[in-house]
């Protein structure tokens, strides 16, 4: 059970002010409210993964996931990013929101060092396919690494073979949840159509019990 | 950046730096916010947290709030013990300041609450 419903949670996460100027090389694509609340609200009735545990939340970008995860009644969430732009725009959102247990540090993921205090990792990391190639897979290890139980990503579903080859690498479980379709609006000047829909894998990664 | 996170954080990311655990903390404006206590929650926290590291830097902002430097064997049942610790890690934010690597003396800086752990690139 979610302590709040879907339909209240995407109204809550729609309140959430997005980038002014989103950094293209940053692949700083919003997670649209309806997506965040779907994904965070399956992650909790199906997986219990953020209702009072600790959840990080991986290049934060606005901070809609955590916030989200907050509004699920995590116990402590911490939101990373490079981009001070980003974490400014998400601390408004928090203190405008009144959410008292989102931490934020920026960092920068070729060196994140956090203890494996988390639990959960709820993140929309970059597609890869601006900055860097591989970018995506740098996201979800690290996230792997700084997470106790498990990981929640979105990727492009393209790229679904390849997660699945990286995870029997690196020997956890992996589970396609669902599939959504994201409609990129025109957020960058380089997007020549007026909107793109793209389908997009929500992944469940989980260490296996030992 | 309330002490939960800072008993997470290490500077092991600098180029020889073999722990770099616990950072110091050097705080000029540490402010006390109110959060929802849920006992639950801090209970399975405890035994996750390093104590060592909660207290001390607790004590370093004077903010200790009288909790033990030995962690009792028998918290679970003990409300006023929990409260306390939720207050600790969750309700004393600091807000401007710099986290200090152990080994180096670097510092991070803390601005709006924000610790910045960004490297040089010679440092990595």
């Amino acid at each position: 059970m979610a302590r709040i419903k879907l339909k209240q949670l995407e109204i809550e996460l729609e309140s959430v002010s997005v980038f002014e100027e989103p950094n293209i090389l940053l692949e700083q694509y919003p997670t649209t409210p309806h997506i965040a609340a779907r994904m965070l609200h399956t992650i909790q009735s199906r997986f219990h993964d953020i209702d009072g545990r600790t959840v990080a939340d991986l290049g934060v970008g606005c901070g809609v996931l955590s916030i989200g995860a907050s509004l699920l009644g995590c116990g402590h969430c911490v939101g990373i990013d490079c981009d001070a732009d980003a974490l400014d725009q998400t601390r408004e959102n928090l203190e405008e929101l009144e959410v008292e247990n989102v931490d934020l540090i920026q960092v920068d993921l070729s060196n994140p060092e956090l203890s494996p205090l988390m639990e959960s990792s709820v993140d929309n990391p970059p597609f890869g396919t601006k900055r860097s190639k591989g970018i995506d897979v740098v996201f979800v290890q690290h996230a792997l690494k700084m997470s106790r139980r498990s990981v929640y990503s979105l990727h492009k579903s393209s790229t679904r073979q390849h997660f699945i080859k990286k995870a029997a690498e690196w020997g956890v479980d992996i589970e396609v949840v669902a599939q959504l379709r994201f409609d990129l609006a025109k957020t960058f000047k380089c997007h020549k159509q007026k909107s793109v829909d793209i389908e997009v894998d929500l992944i469940r990664f989980s260490h296996r019990k030992k | 950046m309330k002490l939960l996170t800072h008993n997470m954080l290490t500077s092991n990311i600098i180029k020889g730096v073999k722990n770099g655990y616990p950072l110091k903390i050097s705080a000029s404006d540490v402010q006390l916010i109110d959060v929802d206590f849920n006992p639950e929650f801090i209970t399975r926290m405890i035994p996750k947290i390093n104590w060592k590291v909660l207290h001390e830097a607790a004590q370093s902002l004077g903010h200790a709030n009288d909790l033990p430097a030995e962690l009792n064997a028998e918290y679970e049942a003990d409300q006023e013990f929990l409260k306390k610790t939720h207050h600790v890690l969750l309700e004393v934010e600091v807000q401007e300041g710099d986290l200090i690597c152990p080994e180096t003396e670097r510092k991070f800086p803390i601005s709006h609450g924000i610790p910045n752990m960004l490297l040089k690139e010679e440092e990595i």
